[in-house]
């Protein structure tokens, strides 16, 4: 009779047998790298569970008791944690409009310069600060904020104001970090959607040209197509970081004056988890965060999918 | 009036005529658009450009004059007192010299386990590599939180040392990624085959023919975890509470956010002590990014290709 046909997972066992046999190095090579993987990503995975129990150090992460929800209950019937929900999702709303278009504009104006030294002195400069650390912007943007030695006081001095410590008040702490991020990241943002305009097709121009299209016109039907697949994916990289904003620099700038819009999930997190040792419930508003995150971006990587014909993945 | 009648020649020049007048319209329109480009350019440059020069002449002025507010653009005073000061004060020095340690340790793990992971990634007989991929990119998108990865750092018993510095955060994803695609890609295959047919195996090969190609993406890569290791401040802060550990950035935040004096002691009059607190501060932020900004110039090229490889890839 005919050979008996191989199932699929006898031929996929077969060609992982093979493979092992002829590249086992390869497999070796491996290991060291998938062990970080496994020890520093998904074990705090699993550690994750603490969220719904009373962790204690005596009894581990498995011994400890199981209280289900409790930490996200008492999370949100805390007043604190609507505020910190807001904080963190008008800081990161705002840094979306403001660092989303900023970039877009340096990218086209810098494709209509012809001077070579200029376009590349402007390039170079503008990506500078983005090899800057933190914790040195944030210093910069003290100094240069401080009323007694900082450069704003000279600017209020043109205007015959007195001097306002923007850093003091609750009501600056959005704009003074989303512009200093601004500041810092726009040349580097800049870069991906000028190596966009580059590998658009000559032929367009060439058409753009021949048809008599001014300079404007040509930005917004032919620059402007073009790099919008670039574009989406950065917006779909922003929104589904909606509520992922950074620990490091907004910590740096709080201080008990502005603590009610600098406060955001992160900060409150390594207070509440470090500082005060509750890992479990620190644990439970960390998950939350993740969680509401991983769904924002699945959600948006599927709208523009459908919308624009194309997601992350 | 445009006739039925008019030959074909005319008819041309006039299209032509109009053509033209519409073009001198739009050179018009085009030079005020450029101008308006040069200055939007120009201002973006000054806003980069001016809070740097502030700090570089704060820096070389006199403790005095910072601390009175008297300087803005150019040095008053010229001193290099808030140099001295700094190089002198033995918690910055160490700070220094603990960021060389880490960033040199700290680069060479991660560039040789993000090869490592990247080279058989990049096999298409390596079996299960798409799984492995999937998983890899997946940590970028969901994470256990900051305090069961500190569980795992602190049952490693990696607390207090370079260890918790250097290992925790030791691969990026994007960089696997940026590896994974150029092995696969700028390598050509017929090496690889050529290589088997001399009886070279998987490791000969990577160490004789992939890794001396990959050269330019080993540099990125290096220098990009060069430069994070030697900016991050925070898995310091979580992880170390030793002072005498402390990398640069550390130091730096203790100093210039918190407000601790530093080795100023030795000076007599407070008055003199806080000016040279303020002094110190622009000092140490020239000092700490001078080593990033010297190289900077001569990875950028490199940098815009690796980001271009990625978002091509990606």
């Amino acid at each position: 009779m005919s050979k008996p046909v191989k199932s699929h997972r006898q031929s996929l066992a077969y060609a992982a047998r093979r493979s092992w046999e002829r590249h086992w190095t390869l497999y070796l090579l491996a290991v060291p790298p998938l062990l970080y993987f496994i020890v520093f990503k998904y074990v705090p995975m699993i550690n994750a569970v603490i969220a719904f129990k009373n962790f204690n150090v005596v009894a581990g992460v498995w011994g400890s008791d199981w209280v289900g929800l409790k930490h996200f209950q008492a999370f949100f019937n805390n007043p604190v944690s609507r505020q910190l929900i807001g904080n963190t999702f008008y800081l990161s709303l705002y840094y979306l409009l403001a660092s989303f278009p900023i970039p877009i504009i340096l990218a086209l104006a810098l494709n209509e310069v012809r001077l070579r030294f200029f376009k590349q002195t402007v390039q170079i400069v503008t990506y500078a600060p983005y090899f800057i650390s933190t914790v040195v912007v944030v210093s910069m943007t003290i100094l240069i904020l401080s009323p007694r030695v900082g450069l704003v006081g000279d600017v209020f001095g043109l205007f015959g104001v007195p001097a306002v410590d923007l850093l003091a008040r609750a009501d600056y702490f959005r704009h003074v970090y989303v512009w200093s991020d601004v500041w810092q990241t726009t040349g580097y943002s800049a870069v991906i959607y000028l190596a966009a305009l580059s590998s658009i097709d000559p032929s367009l121009y060439e058409a753009a040209k021949v048809d008599g299209a001014s300079r404007i016109q040509k930005i917004l039907n032919v620059d402007l197509p073009g790099i919008m697949p670039t574009a989406i994916v950065i917006l779909i990289l922003g929104v589904g970081n909606i509520m992922q904003v950074g620990f490091e620099k907004a910590f740096l700038l709080q201080n008990p004056l502005n603590l009610a819009q600098s406060e955001i999930i992160s900060t409150y997190v390594y207070k509440t988890g470090l500082l005060n040792a509750n890992f479990s419930s620190a644990t439970a508003i960390n998950l939350f965060n993740a969680a509401v995150n991983l769904v924002l971006l699945l959600v948006v990587n599927a709208l523009a999918k459908r919308v624009a014909g194309r997601g992350l993945w | 009036m445009v006739s039925a009648d008019m030959s074909a020649p005319d008819a041309r020049a006039l299209r032509l005529a109009r053509q033209r007048r519409r073009s001198l319209n739009t050179i018009l329109v085009d030079r005020l658009f450029m101008v308006a480009v040069y200055l939007l350019l120009i201002t973006l440059l000054l806003i980069v450009v001016l809070p740097m020069i502030y700090i570089v002449a704060s820096s070389l002025s006199s403790p005095s004059a910072v601390s009175a507010g008297r300087v803005s653009l150019w040095p008053v005073d010229f001193s290099l007192r808030g140099y001295e000061v700094a190089l002198r004060d033995p918690k910055i020095v160490s700070g220094f010299l603990n960021s060389i340690f880490y960033t040199v340790s700290g680069t060479l793990l991660s560039v040789a386990l993000t090869i490592a992971i990247a080279f058989p990634l990049s096999r298409a007989d390596f079996f299960g590599g798409s799984l492995i991929t999937k998983l890899i990119v997946f940590t970028m998108l969901f994470s256990g939180g900051l305090i069961p990865t500190y569980m795992v750092v602190r049952a490693l018993g990696m607390i207090d040392t370079p260890w918790a510095l250097i290992v925790p955060n030791a691969v990026g994803v994007w960089q696997v990624i940026l590896a994974t695609a150029y092995f696969r890609d700028a390598i050509p295959k017929e090496l690889y085959e050529a290589s088997r047919v001399d009886g070279a195996g998987d490791l000969r090969f990577l160490w004789l023919v992939a890794i001396p190609l990959a050269k330019p993406m080993i540099a990125v890569i290096a220098l990009m975890y060069a430069i994070v290791q030697w900016n991050s401040y925070f898995d310091a802060l979580i992880y170390l509470r030793n002072d005498a550990l402390y990398p640069l950035q550390l130091v730096l935040r203790n100093i210039l956010i918190l407000n601790t004096q530093s080795n100023l002691t030795d000076v007599a009059k407070a008055l003199e002590r806080q000016q040279l607190a303020d002094l110190l501060k622009y000092s140490l932020i020239v000092i700490s990014t001078v080593p990033v900004l010297l190289i900077y110039p001569f990875v950028a090229r490199h940098f815009a290709k690796g980001i271009m490889l990625g978002s091509v890839k990606g």
